[in-house]
C-alpha cells in the first residue's frame, strides 16, 4: 500500500488524538479511586482541624509570632508590595473575613479587628478540584490540602478557586526575598502557586504546626476533627464556633471562637 | 503542502503587510519574554486578580472561533447558498481564533513549560482539562474541513463524502467550546459574579455578534482590496445574524443587571456597581464599560434601521462598533469583576501593563498573519476554481496513485 505524505500526516494527527482521549479517561477512572470525597466518607481517618480563640488573640493587639514562625519556617518570602506579597497565615478585618456576621451595632472589639486566617483544608476543596494537573490534593490519612511545587504549572485556577483568598501566586523569584533561609525547608520559584501546609513536615516528626507552638497566649488548638477525644473535638463541644462562609459547602476545617 | 505555496506569491503591498506584522509578533514576544525573566510581577496581576487582560481575551476569542457556526450551520444544515462561498472564511476564522485563545492561555501560565502537565497527568475534574481537549480538537476538526474542502475545490472535485459529517460534529463542537469556556468560570462558589446559570448562553450570544460583525468587516475589506468577492447575499444575511445576536447580548446583560439588583444581594450587586459606577473609590472601569454600552446601542440603532444598515458607510461602522462594544466589554472588562472584591471585600485595582498590552498586541499580529495567509489561499483557490479551468480535470487524473 503506498501512503503519501499527507496522509501519512493527517493518521498521526489522527491518533495523537485518540490517545490522548484513552489516557484521559484511563487516569479518571484512577482519579475516582482517590478522589477526596470518597476519602472523607471513612471516618476513621484523621481531619486535622484548628480552633482559633479570637478573644486570646485580640489581647495582644499587633502580635504577628504565629505569621513571623511561619513565614520563616517554611522559606516564605518578605514582598512589601501588597500586589505580590505572600502569605501563609495573617490577619484581615473581623467584618471581612465574616461578613455575614457584620452589624452596625457589632461589638466595638471586634469592629475592625483583625483575625488570624489561613488555608482551611477544606473538606471538599475547590482548588483541588480545579487543579488540571493535580498539583494539588487532599492528603487521604489526614486532610491535609498540599502542593506539589514541581507539578505546578502556575495556572492560578486554584487561586480563583478559593473562596478564601488563601493561595499565594510567587510573582517574581522568591529567593532574594528570602530573610532568613531555612534549610531543612524547600524554596520555591517565580510561577507556582503556595499556601499554607498545616506543617506537615512538622507533623511528620510529631511536632504541632508552628503557629500553634509559638502563640504566646496559646489561643490556637490544633488536632484530628475525627478523634472525639481530641482537643479541638472538646473546644467545638463546649460553645458556639464560626467557620468561614460554610454557605458554600466546602466543609472548612479552620473554627473561630468570637 | 497544504497549499502553502500560494501564499509565497503576492504583490508588494502583501509583502509589507507580512513583513509589518513578523515585526510586531516579535515586539510582543520580546515582551513575553521579559514577563518571564522578571516574574509576572510586571503584568499588572496581583494576588487579588490573578486572571487579567490575557484571560479575558481568551474568553473574547473562544468566542470569535466558536462563531464559524453562524456561517457553518444555515450552509450545511439549511442551505443558504449565500454562504457557499463565505462559508471558508469563517471557518479559517474559527480556527485562527481558537488558536489565539490558546497562546493567550499559554502567555499567563507562571511556569509554561510545564504546560503539557495538563496531559501528562489528566485531571478530568478541572475544567481547564476538558477546555484544552475541546479547543484542539476544535482547531484540528476546523483545519481538516478547511484543508479537504479547499483541495477538493482545487482539484475540481467534489469533497469525499465523509468530510459531511466532520462539518455536522464542527457545529456542536463550536457550541460546546464556548460552553466549556464559561464553564471554567460559572461553576465557582467563592465567585458570584461569575457563577450564573446564563454566563455560557450570555458567552455564546456576544460571540456570535462579535463573530459576525467581524466577518462583515472581512468580507467587505476583502472585496474592497480586491483579493475575494464572496457574492451580493452574504453581507445581508450576516446582517440580519448580527442584529439578533446583539439584542439577545444585550438582553441577556439586562437579565443579569435585574437578578442583582431586584434581588439587592450585596454579593450579587457588588461586581456590578464596580464596573458601572465604580467601588470603595476605584472607577478606572466606569468608562471602558459605559463606553461598551454606548457602542452596543448605537450599533444596534444602525442595524435595526433598514435604510441605515444597507449603507455602504453605516454598516462597516455599526460593525465596528458592535465589535470593539463586546471586546471592551468580554475581552477586557468582564473578568476583573469577577474578582472584585476579593473573597476578602478588598477592592484591588488592576491595569495592564506596557509589556501585558505588547504582548497581547503580538498574539494579535500572529492571529492576523495567520487570516492574511490562510485567505490568501483560500482566496486563490476559490478565484482558480471559479475561472473553471480545472474543473475539466478527471478525478482520476487528479489522484493518480489513489488507483492503484
Amino acid at each position: 500500500m503506498k501512503i503519501t505524505r499527507k496522509q501519512f500526516l493527517k493518521l498521526g494527527a489522527g491518533s495523537l488524538v485518540a490517545l490522548s482521549g484513552a489516557t484521559a479517561v484511563a487516569e479518571r477512572a484512577a482519579g475516582d479511586r482517590a478522589s477526596p470525597e470518597k476519602s472523607n466518607a471513612a471516618s476513621a481517618r484523621r481531619q486535622y482541624a484548628m480552633v482559633i480563640d479570637t478573644r486570646k488573640c485580640l489581647q495582644r493587639p499587633g502580635c504577628t509570632q504565629c505569621m513571623e514562625a511561619c513565614h520563616q519556617a517554611h522559606n516564605v518570602p518578605y514582598i512589601n508590595n501588597p500586589d505580590h506579597k505572600i502569605d501563609w497565615i495573617w490577619k484581615a478585618p473581623f467584618q471581612n473575613v465574616f461578613e455575614s456576621y457584620d452589624s452596625p451595632y457589632i461589638q466595638i472589639t471586634l469592629k475592625n479587628e483583625p483575625v488570624l486566617v489561613l488555608c482551611n483544608h477544606c473538606d471538599k476543596p475547590p482548588c483541588v478540584r480545579v487543579c488540571p494537573t493535580g498539583a494539588t490534593w487532599k492528603r487521604k490519612e489526614d486532610g491535609i490540602v498540599t502542593m506539589d511545587w514541581h507539578r505546578c504549572i502556575g495556572c492560578k485556577y486554584c487561586i480563583v478557586a478559593c473562596p478564601y483568598g488563601a493561595r499565594s501566586f510567587n510573582f517574581t523569584d522568591p529567593r532574594p526575598y528570602i530573610k532568613h533561609l531555612n534549610p531543612n525547608f524547600p524554596t520555591r520559584h517565580e510561577g507556582v502557586v503556595e499556601k499554607c501546609d498545616f506543617c506537615a513536615e512538622r507533623l511528620a516528626g510529631d511536632k504541632p504546626p508552628v503557629c500553634v507552638e509559638t502563640c504566646p497566649v496559646k489561643a490556637i488548638t490544633f488536632g484530628d476533627v475525627n478523634d472525639p477525644s481530641s482537643d479541638v473535638r472538646k473546644l467545638l463541644g463546649a460553645g458556639l464556633t464560626l467557620r468561614r462562609r460554610p454557605q458554600l459547602g466546602t466543609g472548612p476545617n479552620i473554627y473561630y471562637i468570637v | 503542502m497544504f497549499m502553502f505555496e500560494k501564499a509565497l506569491v503576492g504583490s508588494r503591498r502583501y509583502w509589507i503587510w507580512v513583513g509589518f506584522l513578523l515585526g510586531v509578533i516579535l515586539f510582543g514576544f520580546h515582551a513575553y519574554v521579559r514577563e518571564h525573566e522578571l516574574g509576572l510581577m510586571i503584568t499588572g496581576l496581583s494576588q487579588d486578580v490573578p486572571w487579567g487582560l490575557d484571560i479575558a481575551q481568551f474568553a473574547f476569542f473562544v468566542g470569535l472561533g466558536a462563531s464559524a457556526v453562524v456561517l457553518v450551520l444555515p450552509y450545511y444544515l439549511h442551505n443558504w447558498k449565500a454562504f457557499s462561498k463565505v462559508t471558508v472564511l469563517g471557518e479559517i476564522l474559527g480556527m485562527v481564533a481558537v488558536f489565539m485563545a490558546m497562546l493567550f492561555i499559554f502567555v499567563c501560565m507562571g511556569q509554561p513549560w510545564r504546560v503539557l502537565n495538563v496531559l501528562l497527568y489528566p485531571h478530568p475534574n478541572s475544567l481547564i482539562f476538558w477546555d484544552l481537549s475541546v479547543l484542539s480538537g476544535y482547531v484540528l476538526i476546523n483545519a481538516v474541513i478547511t484543508v479537504t474542502v479547499l483541495s477538493a475545490e482545487r482539484d475540481g472535485v467534489a469533497p469525499p463524502r465523509w468530510i459531511k459529517y466532520v462539518i455536522l460534529l464542527s457545529i456542536p463542537w463550536a457550541i460546546s467550546i464556548h460552553t466549556v469556556t464559561a464553564f471554567i468560570f460559572s461553576g465557582l462558589a467563592g465567585r458570584s459574579y461569575f457563577m450564573t446559570a446564563i454566563l455560557a448562553p450570555r458567552f455564546l450570544a456576544s460571540a456570535f455578534t462579535s463573530g459576525s460583525a467581524l466577518l462583515i468587516l472581512l468580507v467587505l475589506l476583502l472585496r474592497r482590496l480586491g483579493v475575494f468577492d464572496v457574492g451580493p447575499e452574504a453581507v445581508p444575511k450576516l446582517t440580519g445574524i448580527v442584529t439578533y445576536c446583539m439584542l439577545v447580548n444585550v438582553f441577556f446583560i439586562v437579565v443579569e443587571l435585574f437578578t442583582a439588583f431586584y434581588s439587592r444581594i450585596p454579593e450579587e450587586t457588588e461586581s456590578f456597581k464596580y464596573l458601572f459606577v465604580g467601588l470603595d473609590g476605584t472607577t478606572n472601569w466606569v468608562p471602558v464599560m459605559w463606553l461598551s454600552i454606548l457602542l452596543a446601542v448605537a450599533s444596534l440603532v444602525v442595524f435595526l434601521v433598514p435604510r441605515w444598515r444597507t449603507h455602504p458607510r453605516l454598516l462597516p461602522l455599526a460593525c465596528a462598533f458592535a465589535f470593539v462594544s463586546v471586546w471592551l466589554e468580554k475581552g477586557f472588562a468582564w473578568i476583573v469583576a469577577g474578582f472584585t472584591p476579593s473573597p476578602l471585600g478588598v477592592v484591588t485595582p488592576y491595569r495592564p501593563t506596557w509589556p501585558e498590552w505588547s504582548v497581547v498586541l503580538g498574539i494579535w499580529a500572529l492571529g492576523t498573519l495567520m487570516l492574511t495567509v490562510f485567505y490568501k489561499i483560500a482566496a486563490a483557490v476559490k478565484t482558480t476554481a471559479e475561472a473553471g479551468y480545472v474543473t475539466a480535470i478527471t478525478k482520476d487524473a487528479v489522484y493518480p496513485g489513489r488507483v492503484a
